[in-house]
């Protein structure tokens, strides 16, 4: 069936979504010359000074530079690790639980945080960490000293880190209780029969069986080592805390946007895009190769 | 499953049930606490006595945002950039989906269409180029900004594509011999049989519009052109971060106890609704949705 009308209708389906990627993604990509030239805002990208690899040499100098990919790195890490661990251990939990009222209710409550935006969060958490804060208030009982949080770099991590679990362990979660129930039952009962316990069954049945799921995020969560969640950090941090919690895409915006170094900012996130896309495909051939999946 | 009735077991059921409760709540207490303050006196919730119930109960903070012009037109803003930009997402998933569905050799080209997807999802040129494309083609403080370059939800497509993919072949067939073209097949096949899937990827890009506040924040340089996330951004953090690295702890401290606690949770609240009301009829489809994404054989 390959009448010539036919193709042109599945032409004309794709043009108007092409076109518009055209404009939107693929012009912007030869905006990437601004990495080698030195930009003056307002003249035309041609008639720009070309420099070579200066932007890039100078980058390497800029003294906050280090520090801004070590917390990119540490934080991103810490998510992805964390991102697995506490889903799949409150999965395991869910399903424990045979009531299914109460882990419908559960489940209900704990994906909610996932829809709601980071300026919104942020707007709580500013209320919950502040100086007469509830967090605060619960430390006084025990009578620790009142601690301001967002301005502290001894514990900005820990509140990037800890509240990106609290938003997305629940909806984390989804992908392991559907493997979950993919576990035939009659291996449960075969293993009763052979007089297994709770440990037993989680250890030798239930943990395997999601194993292969387990090995596949892990594997694609890779391709997000250096995003450790512009929107997250843009709206929680501030100058005091830049030491511990500026990263790579918070550190573009200030340099490009704010300070208009054009030619740097972008020389910075060509870099960081040209090491994503590497850690992106070596992620999706990993996943091919010790799960065979393929997104098409 | 059958299980035994050890004493042992249930004391471990109601642990894991206890603990699970904890977990709930958890979630839920930072919004609770959060709808208690704006329900909250000024002076009590500026005093900390806000932990559970709202203290000294009114509607003043609610009173003022029903007054607040500004707020109200960011709510607009929104509210139209949903519309715009959650239709062109949906029209766009649904029409370029179609035709990539098509195996190669039924549609010579589609993987042509297909590399050329895939390059576009996973590099880009970065925020400056992408900021300078916009400007230069003068779309700043327009509505367009913040549509038009996430119209192809890329990642949708591909979804959608597999979703199709998986519908049997028999239905497209008897179609064509009885003489549909693709835009029948599409309209009266394909369409009202992946209901579920595409309606999880409509509500999530309804929701991504609704929730994004940093194209506003670029993109419009008036004030009364920021859609509401970005402008309850500007509420929040209202002092540039070159103000604030000039000043010391003492200051800051003082900045967030001057701040209006009980208004600025109303609004947070106000923007949370939207999202409130159509997570009941989001939370019916999107379990099934997320797994089709996620792991496929």
């Amino acid at each position: 069936m390959k009448d010539k009308r036919t193709m042109l209708q599945y032409h004309i389906m794709l043009s108007p979504g092409i076109i518009l990627l055209f404009i939107f993604s693929i012009i912007p990509m030869f905006g990437i010359v601004m990495a080698f030239q030195d930009v003056v805002p307002g003249k035309k990208i041609w008639k720009q000074a070309w420099i070579g690899w200066d932007n890039f040499a100078f980058m390497l100098q800029i003294p906050d530079i280090k520090q801004v990919v070590i917390n990119t790195v540490l934080i991103a890490s810490m998510k992805i690790i964390a991102g697995i661990v506490v889903p799949v251990a409150f999965a395991l939990l869910l399903h424990e639980v045979r009531l299914s009222w109460f882990k419908r209710t559960v489940q209900t409550i704990v994906y909610l945080p996932h829809f709601m935006s980071w300026v919104i969060l942020a707007g709580i958490m500013v209320n919950i960490l502040s100086l007469d804060g509830i967090i605060n208030q619960i430390a006084g009982l025990f009578g620790a000293d009142p601690v301001m949080f967002l301005a502290s770099n001894k514990w900005f991590r820990h509140i990037i880190i800890w509240s990106d679990v609290w938003k997305e362990f629940g909806f984390g979660t989804i992908v392991y209780l559907a493997a979950l129930t993919g576990i035939n039952p009659s291996l449960y009962e075969a293993a009763e029969i052979d007089g297994a316990n709770r440990l037993h069954k989680l250890r030798y049945i239930t943990i395997p069986g999601i194993m292969p799921t387990i090995v596949l995020l892990t594997t694609l969560s890779l391709g997000n080592v250096l995003n450790a969640g512009f929107d997250q950090i843009f709206n929680l941090y501030n100058p005091l805390v830049y030491s511990s919690g500026d990263i790579i895409d918070t550190y573009v915006y200030r340099l490009g946007l704010v300070q208009m170094q054009y030619g740097l900012a972008t020389a910075v996130g060509l870099l960081k895009s040209v090491v994503a896309i590497i850690l992106i495909a070596l992620s999706y051939r990993l996943a091919y190769k010790f799960a065979n999946y393929r997104i098409f | 499953m059958v299980r035994s009735q050890t004493l042992s077991s249930r004391l471990t059921d109601g642990i894991i049930l206890l603990v699970l409760t904890v977990i709930a709540l958890t979630s839920l207490y930072p919004l609770w606490y959060t709808i208690a303050l704006s329900f909250s006196d000024k002076a009590a919730a500026n005093a900390g006595q806000v932990t559970i119930w709202p203290s000294g109960f009114n509607l003043t903070s609610y009173r003022i945002i029903l007054d607040d012009e500004k707020f109200f037109r960011a709510f607009g803003v929104s509210v139209k950039r949903v519309v715009i930009g959650g239709a062109i997402n949906f029209l766009l998933t649904v029409v370029m989906a179609y035709p990539l569905s098509r195996n190669a050799k039924q549609f010579p080209g589609r993987n042509l269409y297909m590399w050329f997807l895939v390059f576009c999802m996973l590099f880009s040129g970065g925020l400056i180029p992408l900021y300078i494309t916009i400007t230069t083609l003068g779309l700043q403080n327009t509505i367009w900004s913040l549509v038009l370059p996430g119209a192809v939800p890329i990642f949708n497509v591909i979804l959608i594509m597999n979703f199709f993919r998986s519908l049997p072949k028999e239905l497209d067939e008897a179609a064509v011999v009885d003489g549909a073209g693709p835009w029948y097949s599409l309209l009266r096949i394909y369409i009202p049989l992946s209901v579920p899937a595409m309606a999880t990827v409509t509500l999530f890009s309804i929701v991504g519009h609704w929730n994004s506040f940093f194209d506003g924040l670029i993109y419009m340089s008036k004030p009364e052109n920021y859609p509401l996330q970005t402008y309850i951004q500007q509420l929040v953090v209202n002092i540039t971060p070159d103000l604030m690295s000039q000043m010391s702890t003492e200051q800051l401290i003082e900045l967030m106890k001057a701040s209006n606690k009980t208004l600025n949770a109303a609004k947070l609240m106000v923007a949370m609704i939207p999202i409130l009301l159509i997570y009941p009829f989001l939370q019916r489809y999107f379990v099934s949705g997320i797994v089709l994404g996620s792991v496929k054989e």
